[in-house]
């Protein structure tokens, strides 16, 4: 669970996923686009994999991955992310952590 | 059970014979064919048209309030039961025929019926699933996993009824007067409907999620424009988008928002299929091709597969949140102009697969 809250209290977007998860993909996808450079942790190459599974289902995500956090607050798996930008909350949260366009 | 009543009933197909003929040429009849003859109808020696049997002998056998009219039909005019009789064989020959020729139909159509069975089972165990208005219950179907999704089929039948129907409902009240308070009550049924069918496929999906995919229970122009297993939902909005006028300066603003959001969504998610479907491949190729061996790399693709389900949920879900948030930004009424329109779309794309489809049937 430590591990977890070091991890995700990164500054900016953190996701957790899985290097076979294709969604985790689609949503880093998806922050690129929102010009959001994300931290992306890949669980299954992390010798405690199953302790970190367990800590983020127990935060509340319904499935451990993708689990994004934000300012190391977290915000859900992909359905909370796609309600969020579709109702153009997304773009204002992620706003600090924008890489500057040069 | 038939009335024997006092007053006279005619029999069903009496259209040729005055009454008082009538009630004499039955008497004539009954001496002639055992009481089995109704004029006009198909002679069945068997019982298939009881109604017009008992009639018959209830006229025949009681016949007390006929025997006045039988006596002065037969004295008066013998020629004229000449006629009659001859007029009543020929038209008894006329519908032996008749009925010669509709239990050859039956029969013929038997034998189509029965192939035709068998090649929807053939097509079925090949894994092609026949849908689309075929009544499968009645066919019978075979027992792999396809009973789920004949279910579902069955239930989009109705879906789309549904759906026929509320669009009808709401061009009809659009064109007229209608309060706020109606029209609101028509937009919530209209979402639901939608939302349900999100439902009816996430659970579709579960069973079979090949099928959801390439939206196999669609029309053929619908299956066109196909985005993971539906409509593209920023397609959507640019097809509904002049609908809307007029739209204030925020909402216009809101929408173009909502649009720049949804395409990202889509790009997001197309980006994360194309992933799936090069790892999907990757495991099936894994490995040696042509050993003949190969349980390894389908263990590994069927984990990979799970994904998908994931995948068509979240298509859903992106389309769920559109609608919801076209609904937030519009008021009521443009609101409804939407779902109409959005509703006539797809029967315009559902009319287009069964114009072309007409088209290809047609010999050149």
């Amino acid at each position: 669970m430590d591990k977890v809250v070091r991890m995700s209290s990164d500054k900016g977007v953190v996701i957790f996923s899985k290097s076979s998860c294709c969604l985790s993909y689609a949503v880093q996808v998806l922050f690129q686009d929102l010009g959001v450079h994300p931290t992306v942790h890949e669980i299954d190459k992390d010798p405690e994999c199953r302790e970190i599974e367990k800590a983020l289902m127990r935060l509340g995500c319904s499935t451990p991955v993708p689990a994004i956090f934000v300012g190391g607050k977290l915000i859900g798996s992909t359905n909370e992310v796609m309600s969020l930008h579709l109702s153009g909350s997304l773009v204002p949260l992620v706003k600090p952590f924008q890489a500057n366009l040069c | 059970m038939n009335t024997t009543s006092t007053h006279f009933v005619p029999p069903r197909r009496f259209e040729v014979y005055e009454p008082l003929n009538q009630i004499g040429m039955w008497e004539e009849s009954f001496k002639n064919n055992g009481g089995m003859y109704t004029p006009g109808s198909i002679i069945i020696p068997t019982n298939e048209k009881p109604d017009s049997l008992s009639e018959d002998t209830s006229h025949g056998t009681e016949g007390t309030p006929h025997k006045f009219d039988q006596e002065a039909s037969t004295s008066r005019h013998p020629d004229k039961i000449q006629r009659r009789l001859a007029q009543n064989r020929e038209a008894a020959r006329k519908s032996r025929l008749r009925k010669k020729a509709y239990v050859q139909q039956l029969e013929t159509s038997r034998l189509k019926l029965i192939h035709l069975e068998q090649e929807l089972d053939h097509a079925r165990q090949q894994g092609f699933y026949v849908g689309n208005g075929v009544d499968s219950n009645a066919l019978g179907f075979s027992d792999n996993m396809s009973s789920g999704i004949v279910a579902f089929e069955m239930e989009y039948g109705h879906w789309v009824e549904e759906q026929n129907r509320q669009i009808s409902e709401l061009r009809t009240v659009l064109h007229g007067q209608v309060s706020d308070i109606e029209l609101r009550s028509l937009v919530e049924n209209a979402m639901k409907h939608y939302f349900q069918l999100f439902r009816m496929k996430s659970a579709a999906a579960k069973i079979d999620v090949f099928y959801v995919m390439s939206g196999m229970w669609k029309t053929s122009a619908e299956r066109f424009f196909l985005w993971i297993g539906g409509f593209r939902p920023s397609e959507l909005l640019k097809v509904l988008l002049p609908h809307f006028d007029p739209l204030t300066d925020q909402q216009l603003l809101d929408i173009c928002n909502l649009k720049q959001s949804c395409q990202q969504a889509e790009d997001a998610l197309s980006q994360g299929m194309e992933k799936l479907q090069h790892t999907l491949a990757e495991s099936v190729a894994a490995g040696k091709l042509g050993e003949g061996s190969y349980i390894p790399q389908m263990t590994c693709a069927m984990e990979r597969l799970e994904a998908l389900v994931s995948f068509v949920n979240q298509a859903d879900h992106l389309r769920h949140e559109t609608l919801q948030q076209m609904h937030r930004i519009l008021t009521t009424r443009q609101a409804a102009r939407g779902l109409l329109a959005l509703g006539e779309y797809f029967q315009r794309l559902r009319a287009l697969s069964s114009s072309w489809a007409a088209r290809q049937r047609e010999p050149t």
